[in-house]
């Protein structure tokens, strides 16, 4: 699944990261790498973005990026 | 006399930057180092607050500059930006970077790319009592190994490890301890294209330091390095602002 399915409070490992140009560098030098343990922590009142919890930062994510993060959810 | 960045030299011998992510107890170690002796302010012509200290350590007298928290040298942001461009233009003669002991994998991020542009660096790993809380155990001296610089591992908040570290920093800054910086090795096409360009840049900002590393920023299209290149804000050596023009708001606290 991609990481925009992630329902806000659960967990999730990424698989892999599909993004290009600044934001697959930038999303690798906050630790969003393949392995990392990911969670959805709250969505804007507009619905996007989400904020993702990653390796104890709090990032906000668009909804077209995290269609791009290809994610396992941890049960 | 004061360098672009504001930062007075006199009465000092040496200037040492703190770097690091945020929330890695950057500030928690300036403040340890520095106590009262230190000024806030911002930094020029930006909405970026900055601290500066003095560092008194056997003999010398160290100017330490607590950068912006930062995730990497691939800057968003003013904050980021401010860190980069003291890193990469202030001519600091250590980097102290703090890693969170509880999060090296993420913090090596940014140390890696500071390595690939100066070699006077020193490490601290921070928290490192935090990560043995949590069950982490950090091999100080393998990263040492890996990375040829001074590691120490330190807890700011109890001031443990500080004189090592201090001792770590008088070495870089007196040339005792340099590595040599990282050299990415790029591919033969890249490489050529890379070469070219720097020379192009140094040829519009003589003696910018750290050509080879805008020349790569600019071929991978980032607008805000363009931007630096053409409002002439990478230019050295340093424009000298006269006593009490331009000066920062400075407060003793």
């Amino acid at each position: 699944m991609t990481l925009d399915l992630l329902r806000i409070g659960e967990k999730a490992k990424v698989v892999t990261v599909n993004c290009h140009g600044f934001l697959r560098t930038r999303l690798a030098d906050l630790g969003l790498l393949p392995g990392t343990p990911i969670q959805a922590v709250t969505r804007s009142p507009m619905g996007d973005p989400t904020a993702y919890e990653v390796r104890g930062s709090v990032i906000a994510i668009r909804r077209e990026d995290a269609q791009l993060i290809e994610v396992e959810r941890e049960r | 006399m004061k360098d672009r960045f504001d930062i007075d030299r006199t009465g000092h011998d040496y200037v040492v930057a703190l770097a690091g992510n945020p929330n890695t107890g950057k500030s928690t170690l300036f403040n340890g180092f520095t106590g009262l002796r230190q000024h806030t302010g911002n930094w020029p012509g930006k909405t970026v607050t900055r601290a500066e200290g003095t560092l008194r350590y056997e003999d010398k007298r160290y100017k330490l500059v607590d950068l912006p928290g930062a995730y990497s040298l691939i800057a968003d942001g003013q904050d980021e930006q401010v860190a980069r461009d003291f890193v990469l233009f202030g001519k600091p003669d250590c980097v102290v970077i703090v890693l969170d002991a509880t999060n090296v994998e993420r913090n090596l991020a940014l140390a890696l790319q500071i390595l690939e542009v100066t070699g006077r660096v020193v490490i601290a790993l921070n928290l490192i009592d935090e990560a043995q809380r949590r069950g982490i155990t950090v091999d100080a001296e393998k990263i040492s190994q890996e990375l040829k610089v001074p590691v120490v591992p330190t807890v700011a908040r109890d001031k443990k490890g500080l004189i090592e570290l201090a001792a770590a920093i008088a070495d870089v800054c007196s040339g005792k301890a340099v590595a040599p910086s990282r050299r990415r090795e790029l591919d033969p096409e890249l490489e050529s294209a890379v070469t070219e360009l720097e020379r192009l840049v140094e040829a519009v900002v003589p003696g910018v330091p750290n050509a080879r590393w805008i020349a790569l920023r600019l071929l991978d299209g980032d607008p805000s390095i363009e931007e630096g290149l053409a409002s002439g804000e990478f230019a050295t050596p340093a424009t000298p602002t006269r006593e009490g023009s331009g000066k920062p708001s400075e407060v003793a606290s």
